[in-house]
């Protein structure tokens, strides 16, 4: 009984140290170069999709602000 | 407050368009990021001396939006399932139909992150910002950056069901079109 366990412990050990590494390598490749693309490719088309012409409203903003305060020309 | 640059003022509305979209995707809302916009432009006029020429312009006005959405908007966020789509509706230039499809998906998709995670995913993977340049904007280390963008990426791959490359193949359009959107 006490016999079994030495050989079964360096082989359990080799075991997972392999198996750790593998998952840590998994891991860090758990998302494939594909997976990165797609999902790199449908957030920039969302948020291309919010990507509107500046509206009026800020064009107005600024040109008010611009005409109340610097508008005259600070420096000269 | 002094005058403004006219070149300034044409860097800031340059950038409008884009921090706009950011601000959309942090409140997902499109008239409260209005409101956020034009926050941001107001607190970056009044601190434009702050502003050093020759930096970049939108990552300064990026970082005014990110700390006021944290600070004012975060609380009161999220009435915003909106099954219905009209989100998207709001918006003038709206996706075509099947594009539509897989935006919708993907927002919703989106919203389930947390806020820190989608927001260095969207500066990194989306406006165009560097992990350095995000990290400022979010006020934190450039390895947390990475290490957030890594989980969003991650938890997006599991909601979309992007897991495998095989998975790719029936894209959202093949996919409606099998699901019967074929018109005989």
């Amino acid at each position: 009984m006490t016999e079994r366990k030495p050989p079964e412990k360096p082989q359990l050990m080799d075991t997972i140290s392999t198996k750790s590494t593998a998952a840590r390598q998994g891991k860090d490749a758990s998302l494939g170069r594909d997976v990165q693309v797609k999902i790199g490719q449908q957030l920039r088309a969302y948020y291309d999709g919010l990507i509107e012409p500046t509206p009026d409203r800020f064009v107005d903003l600024l040109q008010k602000l611009d005409k109340s305060t610097g508008g005259k020309g600070p420096a000269e | 407050m002094s005058g403004i640059d006219p070149a300034l003022r044409d860097t800031m509305l340059a950038a409008v368009p884009s921090l706009r979209a950011f601000g959309i995707s942090l409140c997902g809302n499109v008239d409260r990021a209005d409101d956020l916009v034009q926050e941001t432009l107001l607190r970056a006029l009044a601190n434009i001396q702050s502003f050093q020429p020759g930096t970049n312009m939108s990552a300064w006005l990026f970082t005014i939006l990110r700390n006021l959405f944290r600070s004012e908007y975060r609380k009161r966020r999220r009435e915003v399932e909106d099954p219905d789509g009209s989100y998207a509706e709001t918006l003038k230039s709206q996706p075509e139909q099947t594009s539509r499809v897989e935006f919708e998906e993907f927002r919703v998709a989106l919203n389930k992150l947390p806020d820190d995670q989608r927001e260095a995913l969207i500066l990194v993977g989306a406006s165009g910002f560097s992990y350095e340049e995000a990290a400022e904007i979010c006020g934190c280390a450039v390895g947390t950056i990475k290490s957030r963008v890594n989980r969003a990426r991650t938890r997006l791959s599991g909601l979309l069901s992007i897991d495998t490359a095989d998975d790719f193949g029936p894209d959202i359009t093949t996919r409606s079109v099998l699901a019967g959107n074929d018109r005989p």
